[in-house]
C-alpha cells in the first residue's frame, strides 16, 4: 500500500521513489492543497478506496494508516 | 501625459518561437501553415492549422510537475513573457507595485476544459481535477505572469475574441499613458487547436477547408474561403518613455494611439458599412496624429474570411480616403494563421519590425484580384519602404473592434 501511493506521488513529482519521505508532512515535500486533491483521486482509483482527505491526514505515513484502517 | 515606448518583445507562435526566427521568416515569406498534428482529423473538413512547432514547456518550467499545472494557453504565454522580460531587463528595474501584466485569451484553457468534461462524463464529478477550474480560466496566464515576474501593480485580462491582444496592448497603453504603471507585459495567448474547437469554428462557417497549405489562409484573395486557425502568444512590453530613458532601455517603437469600439451588429458578422472598424481606426490615428499615406503601415486584421477582408478594405477607405490606395497593407496571418487571441500581439510585433527594418512583411499566397479588395496588400513578397508609422487592427466575434498606432522612435 505504501509502496503504491509513494510510486504515484513520485510519478507525479517527476523524482524517484527513494525521495519521497512518507514521515514529511505533504508541504514540506513541495506539494500544495492543489497537489494533495488531485493525488487523492489518483490515490483512490489505484487502492480502490474512498478517502475523506481532513487537514490531519498531512503526509504519507497518516494516510496510509488511515486508508488501513478503512 | 506620459509616452508610452516598447522596450522588450517575445513570441511563441507559427513561424517562430522567438522574436529573431519569426522576424526572419515573417520576411522571407515563410508559411506556418500544415496538416493538423494535434488530433486525428477523421471526419473533419478541416484538416489545416498552423500549429507552433517543436514547443518545449519544460525550457520555461523548472520541473515537469510544474508545467503541467498550466494549460498549454499559459506556457505559450508564459514563454513569451519569458523572452519579453529577458530583451528588456526591465526585472529589478521597475518597482514590483508599478509592474503590471495586461495579458488576455480569446478563450482560455480549451484543452484543458475538453479532458474534464470528458472525465465528468465518462467517471462522475468525484473525478473532475481540483486544478479544472484554476488551469482552465482566461485569466490564469496573466496570473501566472505576475507570479512568474514579481509584478505587483495593475492587471487587467481582457476577453474580446480576435480583438483580446491589440486591447491589452492598447489598455496598457492608456494606463502607463496616464501614469497607473511605469512598465507593463502586456499581450495574448492562444492554444485553441482542439477538435473542440476545430468542429465549432467550422460550423460556423469561419474556417477555411483548403487542403493545399498554400490555398487556405489567403486574405484579400478573390477564392479566398474562410481563416486557417493559429496558436501561440505575443508579449510586449510597454515602458513610460522617461523611465526607459533613466536605465538606458533598447526603444523598439513608441505607442501613440489607440481605438477602441463595438459593431452593436451581430455575434459573428462584421457591420457591413464597417462603421465601428472605420470610427477605432479614426480613434487611434488622432490620437496618434496620423494621417494616411505612403509613410504609413496597416497591418490588416485580414482573415481570409470572405466577410472581414471585404469590409475591412471598406474600413481602410472610409478612414483614409483616396490616400488608402497608397497605404502598404498587410496581412501576416497568411504566415501565421489566426492566432485568435494572440494574433492582436504578433501583429503589433509585426508592425514594430517593419518600423526598424523599413520593410513590409508581404500577404504570401495571394493569386486572384477581388474587384472589392483592391487596396496594396504588398503581395506574396516583403518591399522596402520608408515608413514613420504603423497601424494594427483587430476585429473580433462579438463586434470588438481594436486599433493601435505606433511610431518610429
Amino acid at each position: 500500500m505504501k509502496e503504491k501511493i509513494v510510486d504515484i506521488i513520485a510519478a507525479y513529482k517527476g523524482v524517484d521513489a527513494s525521495e519521497i519521505a512518507t514521515d514529511k508532512s505533504f508541504a514540506d515535500i513541495g506539494l500544495d492543497s492543489l497537489d494533495v486533491a488531485e493525488l487523492v483521486m489518483q490515490i483512490e482509483d489505484a487502492c480502490e478506496v474512498e478517502i475523506d482527505i481532513t487537514p490531519e491526514l498531512n503526509c504519507i505515513d497518516k494516510l496510509v494508516e488511515y486508508i488501513e484502517s478503512k | 501625459m506620459n509616452r508610452v515606448v516598447i522596450t522588450g518583445m517575445g513570441t511563441v507562435n507559427p513561424i517562430g518561437n522567438n522574436i529573431e526566427t519569426f522576424s526572419e521568416n515573417l520576411f522571407a515569406g515563410v508559411c506556418g501553415i500544415g496538416p493538423i498534428t494535434k488530433f486525428d482529423t477523421t471526419g473533419f473538413k478541416v484538416t489545416l492549422a498552423a500549429e507552433v512547432k517543436d514547443f518545449d514547456p519544460l525550457q520555461y518550467y523548472d520541473s515537469l510537475p510544474e508545467a503541467r499545472r498550466a494549460d498549454l494557453f499559459t506556457q505559450y504565454a508564459t514563454a513569451a513573457a519569458i523572452e519579453a522580460v529577458r530583451d528588456s531587463d526591465i526585472q529589478g528595474n521597475v518597482q514590483p507595485q508599478r509592474f503590471g501584466v495586461y495579458v488576455g485569451s480569446g478563450i482560455g484553457g480549451m484543452n484543458t476544459f475538453t479532458a474534464e468534461t470528458l472525465k465528468l462524463d465518462k467517471r462522475g464529478p468525484s473525478r473532475v481535477s481540483p486544478l479544472f477550474i484554476p488551469m482552465m480560466i482566461s485569466n490564469m496566464a496573466a496570473g501566472a505572469i505576475s507570479m512568474r515576474f514579481g509584478a505587483k501593480g495593475p492587471s487587467l485580462p481582457v476577453v474580446t475574441a480576435c480583438a483580446t491582444s491589440t486591447n491589452t496592448i492598447g489598455e496598457a497603453f492608456r494606463a502607463i499613458k496616464h501614469g497607473y504603471a511605469d512598465a507593463i507585459i502586456a499581450g495574448g495567448t492562444e492554444s485553441t487547436i482542439t477538435p473542440l474547437a476545430t468542429a465549432g469554428f467550422d460550423n460556423c462557417k469561419a474556417l477555411s477547408q483548403a487542403t493545399d497549405p498554400a490555398r487556405a489562409s489567403i486574405p484579400f484573395d478573390k477564392e479566398r474561403s474562410g481563416f486557417v486557425m493559429g496558436e501561440g502568444a505575443t508579449m510586449l512590453i510597454l515602458e513610460e518613455y522617461s523611465h526607459a530613458v533613466a536605465r538606458g532601455a533598447k526603444i523598439y517603437a513608441e505607442i501613440c494611439g489607440y481605438g477602441n469600439t463595438s459593431d452593436a451588429y451581430h455575434m459573428t458578422a462584421p457591420h457591413p458599412e464597417a462603421e465601428g472598424a472605420v470610427e477605432a481606426i479614426r480613434l487611434a490615428a488622432e490620437e496618434g496624429g496620423i494621417t494616411a499615406g505612403e509613410r504609413l503601415y496597416i497591418n490588416a486584421h485580414g482573415t481570409s474570411t470572405p466577410m472581414n477582408d471585404k469590409t475591412e478594405t471598406l474600413a481602410i477607405k472610409k478612414a483614409f480616403g483616396e490616400a488608402a490606395y497608397t497605404t502598404h497593407i498587410s496581412s501576416t496571418k497568411s504566415m501565421t494563421g489566426h492566432m485568435l487571441g494572440a494574433t492582436g500581439a504578433t501583429e503589433a510585433a509585426a508592425c514594430v519590425l517593419a518600423l526598424q527594418k523599413q520593410m513590409i512583411p508581404p500577404t504570401i499566397h495571394y493569386q486572384e484580384k477581388d474587384p472589392e479588395c483592391d487596396l496594396d496588400y504588398t503581395p506574396n513578397n516583403a518591399v522596402s519602404a520608408e515608413i514613420d508609422v504603423a497601424i494594427s487592427s483587430s476585429l473580433g466575434f462579438g463586434g470588438h473592434n481594436a486599433v493601435i498606432a505606433l511610431k518610429k522612435i
